[in-house]
């Protein structure tokens, strides 16, 4: 090295080194208008006056950054390389296990990614170098945890059906455009509004329900690498839902038009969120064999404590109210994932994960865990469903169901108040008539109905011809599906495979 | 506009592993009537008002130097805000 600066005299603080590191490497363009270098921050009606103030508390650098994501996958990829080495697969609780790590695989990590890429458009594009900076990590957090996830079940895809085919399945599958619609719409709001979306709805308000239970499930379940690359996500997620929350009190700050604006997104992104964890709700009450803590505890401890009885009131500062459809939302936490669950078991030889009647242990822990709703459900479908198995048979759902226009979940929702009741709302709009599962899906369609129009509703779709041909194996084959990716867990592949692997039943060709 | 001037409980989820234990005593140490809750996997604290996590009580009781920066490997999740994020401390409360 030629050059050898000087020393400088002492260390900067954190707070010196964040501020000479980000907001003093701006400058103020002179050749061209801001308007035009950040032409994407003012048509959403968005008034910002001073984009200095956005700062993050995290006060990371690019070193910080580099220093200590690089040490979160040293530490992640050696346990994955552990577990590989030493066969761990072998000692999870059971193979029915993995069908909620199916669900996850199929539906997150080409999510993580799409939030990869809004998040280094943000990056490029907002005005302010504070904004910009944590968008960049952002950025690269996302595409880390697209590729982790990755890695960490590919070891899994090796001795389990289900895994094979996720970034297609993601394209094609009913279940999959649940997570997909709601990734496609908020990238294709304007860049306030998916910070709103995902930021703060998803990130601040509703990850916690999907991440933490769920990881801690997985720590609970033998499954290493999950809860590892699970809660080393987390610690992403961390700086995201501060990004989240610094983005919200930013924008209502800046300007108190923003306040409706915001108000608005926020109602929208609440529903639009939690209608896409009610999947989690149904893989935590039903999917692990060994549970943390059911659905409505995690909504209780995660969403109402936290967010309600503390997020909400920080923000009544601003004006801001609770979410428009969040008392439907707590008032569904005892039926929740009962619903979701029926739907999922009904339609499962159309996915890619299989389903079974909850056993005596589980159907113990259901009672347990829901006194009031659980035995509702159990006369009302459980029995039934018993019923046809001890025939002989499993019952599968044999028609296509109709599904809510806004949040592509099949109609299995109910009034409230009303567990048995089918919810069902329509609007019409220049002549078409729309469906939708909840108050809170037809808000949102009646705020954008020509937004929402556009849905590639999978059920439509094989209606309009355009998924494979009329039948069931049409549309499997189109969707990829193999023989022993979906349908009954008793005596799948998975099923026996596992008792095979522990010595308890020959395995049958 | 009514701000609710009650404290309110504020908290944070760790990974429980050995590289968190001292950072754990250090919480535990320097925050009163802290809540501690544990599941697997990981350790969940949270307590009334205000959380703090002083860099000198962690170091002192991991015996080597260690950065603020470096909370971030062990937190999964939090709830209130980043008040504060300097060499010398981290606070967690609510602002409003």
């Amino acid at each position: 090295m030629t050059v050898s600066p000087e020393k400088p005299a002492r260390k900067l603080s954190m707070k010196q080194r964040y501020t000479a590191l980000t907001h003093d490497l701006d400058w103020t363009p002179t050749y061209v208008t801001e308007e035009e270098i950040f032409p994407f921050t003012t048509f959403e009606g968005i008034k910002v006056h001073d984009w200095s103030k956005w700062e993050d508390p995290f006060r990371l650098t690019v070193e910080a950054y580099n220093k200590y994501q690089a040490e979160k996958d040293r530490r992640l990829y050696a346990v994955l390389d552990g577990f590989a080495q030493s066969q761990g697969q072998l000692g999870l609780t059971e193979a029915r296990y993995m069908n909620a790590m199916k669900i996850f695989l199929q539906g997150i990590p080409i999510h993580e990614y799409d939030a990869h890429r809004n998040f280094s458009y943000l990056a490029r594009y907002a005005n302010g170098p504070g904004a910009r900076f944590a968008a960049l990590c952002q950025s690269m957090d996302e595409l880390r945890h697209a590729q982790t996830e990755i890695h960490t079940l590919s070891h899994y895809n090796k001795y389990f059906d289900g895994m094979h085919d996720w970034h297609k399945w993601s394209d094609r599958v009913w279940y999959l455009s649940v997570p997909k619609s709601f990734f496609e719409d908020a990238m294709t709001a304007g860049p306030f509004e998916w910070l709103i979306a995902i930021g703060f709805s998803f990130e601040y308000l509703l990850t916690n329900l999907l991440f933490v239970p769920f990881m801690s499930g997985a720590a609970f379940n033998g499954d290493l690498p999950t809860m590892t690359f699970g809660f080393s996500a987390q610690s992403d997620e961390s700086r995201h839902m501060t990004l989240g929350l610094e983005a919200i009190k930013f924008m209502l700050e800046q300007d108190e038009d923003n306040l409706p604006i915001v108000q608005d997104w926020l109602d929208k992104w609440f529903w639009r969120g939690y209608r896409l964890i009610a999947l989690v709700a149904g893989m935590m009450d039903y999917m692990l064999p060994k549970r943390v803590m059911s659905w409505k505890e995690a909504f209780e401890l995660y969403f109402e404590e936290q967010m309600l009885n503390g997020l909400f009131k920080d923000l009544e500062y601003y004006g801001i109210k609770p979410p428009r459809h969040v008392q439907w939302a707590i008032d569904e936490k005892e039926i929740l994932s009962h619903q979701v669950y029926w739907v999922l078991y009904q339609y499962s030889h159309a996915a890619a994960f299989t389903t079974t009647i909850p056993d005596e242990a589980d159907q113990a822990w259901l009672q347990e865990s829901y006194p009031e709703t659980w035995p509702v459900f159990k006369a009302a479908v459980w029995d039934k469903a018993q019923r046809v198995q001890d025939a002989g048979g499993r019952y599968f759902n044999p028609g296509l169901p109709q599904l809510c226009t806004v949040c592509q979940i099949p109609m299995g929702f109910t009034e409230p108040g009303d567990p048995l009741t089918q919810c069902q709302r329509q609007s019409v709009y220049e002549g078409e008539r729309y469906d939708f599962c909840s108050d809170g899906c037809q808000w949102i369609f009646d705020r954008e109905p020509t937004k929402y129009r556009q849905s590639w509703l999978p059920v439509h779709q094989i209606y309009q011809g355009n998924c494979g041909g009329p039948t069931l194996p049409d549309v499997a084959a189109w969707y990829g599906l193999q023989p022993g990716d979906g349908a009954e867990y008793l005596g799948s592949p998975d099923h026996q495979n596992w008792l095979a692997w522990h010595g308890q039943a020959p395995k049958e060709d | 506009m009514s701000v609710s001037a009650e404290p309110r409980p504020v908290g944070v989820d760790l990974q429980e592993n050995e590289e968190n234990r001292a950072l754990v005593e250090a919480i535990e140490a320097d925050n009163e009537d802290l809540n501690i809750r544990h599941m697997p996997g990981m350790i969940r604290l949270t307590k009334t008002g205000q959380l703090v996590i002083n860099q000198a009580s962690v170091e002192s009781r991991l015996g080597r130097p260690w950065e603020t920066h470096e909370f971030q490997l062990a937190i999964i999740s939090y709830f209130g805000e980043f008040v504060e994020w300097d060499d010398d401390q981290i606070v967690i409360a609510w602002k409003h």
